[in-house]
């Protein structure tokens, strides 16, 4: 439904590289690249608040290339809010709703949505960041847009209002909502796409369904930002375990995790592999996840060595060279891999 | 026990004599008049017409070019244009015309002859000597002050409040009405004041377009020349008073817009 073609845009010492981007209707898809690739510029011409040198924009194949900003039906926003100071949360969030009939139900019920009811009189000034980001974001969606794009909407939260949010903008999407979201983390990538484009340079390097992408980084740049080793697809085992959850990878290897929201029992599983930790004998620890295996490889890395081992799945670790000289964990070692159940981190393919 | 910096105590003995330098000359003047003979001028109705024609012109000239100039302060805190370095020194020259021949040059523009003029009496007004002339030349002079006050107020309007406005489909004209106006709104009613304050104060340019009907600074002056300084002290007071009562209300008025303001911000 959102088409972005060969579109190219110069700047005294930046470029826009030929930038193709495919959204489907219902889509979550989540621009990933570190600051200064040129997201939040792909973002702002999908707006109409830059217009690109080169190249076409469609939505529901219409051109809409050089259309008008306020023509253009795409919710944006923005990094820094843009709040209106002047007006209360209920006269920021009916700002774009036409007509007066109907008015306070509608405001009430998206400020319901998006949790800001109690706030409706309260001015901007007296907000938390939190509070503000869900205006906001009530506002963007009062306007019925066809496409929601977001511009690192969680990275100014705190984890707890940082996870309230994703759970929202999950509901939103499940409810129909086609969404563009710009990040440089690739957790949320994970946990929130369905589709994702790696940025580089002002380039799309990589993109497609986030577990393909994730798998098999297209380069050395992308698998070293997307900085993950242990990404396997899982199923989810229905447990009665209040405390934990265990998913099977490859029918092969349980893994316990913490209780978090999965879409389905299909989901993804990553582990971080400097929170692996390698030992000669079974370790007696708080660590739920243990398992024996063998040491298939050794690779020098940035931030020390990477040691792969073969438990059934072949599991990545980062170690000093120091603990690798000390353990001498050469090829073909039998070693102990443990790690806690809150080091796996779990993502929904929808 | 505290320790004083020589500096601060040099700059603070400086500083008052500034303060010193501007009161006491006023300070002067009040005490000089009498209470008695402030209410017989405020009684003199050459006076009192005087000082209400002086708020009066002073007023609806701002007012009327506020409609004009709020627009082009805006195009000039947002658009690039060839030649805008030179609009700004256009805008400023006022400020620095010597106000007589500032006088000289609209009294030229507007009297008979002129295309303006014609207009005018086409209307059946002639403008030299009519409060409008009047207001006209105090506009001349004082407009700097509101389009450069409104131009620094929306320049303090982020432009992403407007772009946020423009994608949640807001036209042009409902972001300037709706955001832009009412962000920069402290701004342009300072400026409107000074503009006000600076307009009633012209003396110069005023009395060259018209020596009557007599505006306050006139009938001062005219005071002074015909009696002297005794019998234009008291009017000259009476016309401060009413001003600082007038100012102290604008910006009572302004002040709380202010503090609203930055309250939500």
């Amino acid at each position: 439904m959102l088409k972005l073609e060969n579109i190219h845009k110069t700047f005294d010492d930046f470029n826009i590289q030929n930038v193709n981007l495919s959204v489907d209707e219902g889509d979550y898809y989540v621009i990933l690249g570190k600051s200064g690739t040129g997201k939040t510029l792909i973002l702002e011409m999908i707006a109409g608040l830059l217009l690109p040198d080169k190249g076409q924009i469609w939505l529901n194949k219409k051109d809409i290339t050089n259309a008008k900003v306020k023509d253009r039906n795409v919710g944006l926003v923005f990094q820094d809010y843009a709040i209106f100071p002047h007006k209360s949360v209920f006269k920021n969030i009916a700002y774009p709703v036409k007509g007066k009939k109907q008015l306070k139900e509608r405001v009430s019920s998206l400020a319901k949505q998006t949790g800001v009811e109690h706030l409706l009189h309260r001015f901007p000034s007296t907000l938390s960041g939190g509070e503000v980001q869900r205006t906001v974001l009530a506002r963007t969606l009062a306007a019925e847009p066809k496409v929601l794009l977001l511009d690192e909407p969680l990275t100014s939260l705190d984890v707890q209002f940082k996870k309230e949010l994703q759970g929202l903008l999950r509901e939103l999407n499940r409810q129909g909502k086609t969404i563009v979201h710009v990040t440089h983390d690739y957790e949320e990538a994970l946990s929130l796409a369905n589709k994702v484009a790696v940025m580089h340079e002002g380039k799309v390097v990589q993109q497609g369904k986030v577990n393909e992408v994730f798998r098999n980084p297209a380069n050395k740049f992308i698998a070293d930002f997307v900085g993950i080793r242990n990404f396997f697809n899982a199923r989810v085992l229905s447990s009665s375990n209040s405390t934990h959850k265990v998913a099977r990878i490859n029918d092969k290897v349980s893994v316990a995790f913490l209780n978090q929201t999965v879409n389905g029992e299909e989901c993804i599983i990553t582990i971080d592999a400097r929170h692996v930790i390698l030992s000669p004998h079974k370790l007696d620890s708080t660590a739920l996840n243990n398992y024996k295996g063998e040491v298939l490889d050794v690779i020098p890395s940035v931030n020390g060595l990477e040691v792969i081992i073969d438990i059934g799945v072949e599991i990545a670790a980062i170690i000093t060279s120091a603990s690798y000289q000390r353990f001498q964990l050469d090829k073909g070692k039998e070693v102990w891999v443990s790690f806690k159940a809150s080091a796996v981190k779990v993502g929904g393919i929808s | 026990m505290y320790k004083i910096s020589i500096t601060r105590l040099v700059f603070t003995v400086l500083g008052a004599i500034v303060l010193l330098f501007i009161l006491a000359p006023l300070l002067g003047m009040f005490l000089q008049t009498e209470f008695p003979q402030l209410i017989e001028t405020a009684r003199d109705d050459k006076v009192a017409e005087s000082i209400r024609l002086t708020l009066i012109t002073s007023a609806l000239g701002t007012l009327f070019f506020a409609i004009l100039g709020i627009p082009l302060a805006y195009l000039l805190a947002r658009k690039n244009f060839p030649l805008k370095r030179i609009v700004l020194g256009i805008i400023d020259l006022p400020v620095v015309i010597p106000h007589t021949a500032a006088g000289i040059a609209i009294l030229g523009f507007i009297s008979r002859g002129t295309p303006v003029g014609q207009a005018a009496s086409s209307l059946g007004l002639n403008l030299v000597g009519h409060p409008i002339g009047i207001a006209l030349a105090m506009a001349f002079v004082s407009i700097p002050f509101l389009i450069n006050s409104a131009r620094d107020g929306f320049e303090n309007v982020p432009v992403r409040l407007e772009q946020a406005a423009m994608n949640l489909g807001a036209s042009p004209v409902r972001v300037f009405f709706t955001v832009s106006l009412p962000l920069a709104w402290r701004h342009i009613v300072s400026g409107m004041i000074l503009m006000f304050a600076r307009g009633m104060s012209e003396f110069g340019a005023v009395i060259i377009v018209a020596y009557h009907p007599m505006i306050a600074p006139v009938m001062i002056y005219e005071r002074f020349g015909t009696y002297g300084l005794e019998y234009a002290r008291p009017a000259a007071v009476l016309f401060i008073l009413v001003s600082l009562v007038f100012f102290i209300i604008l910006r009572m008025l302004s002040g709380k817009n202010h503090a609203k303001t930055r309250k939500y911000t």
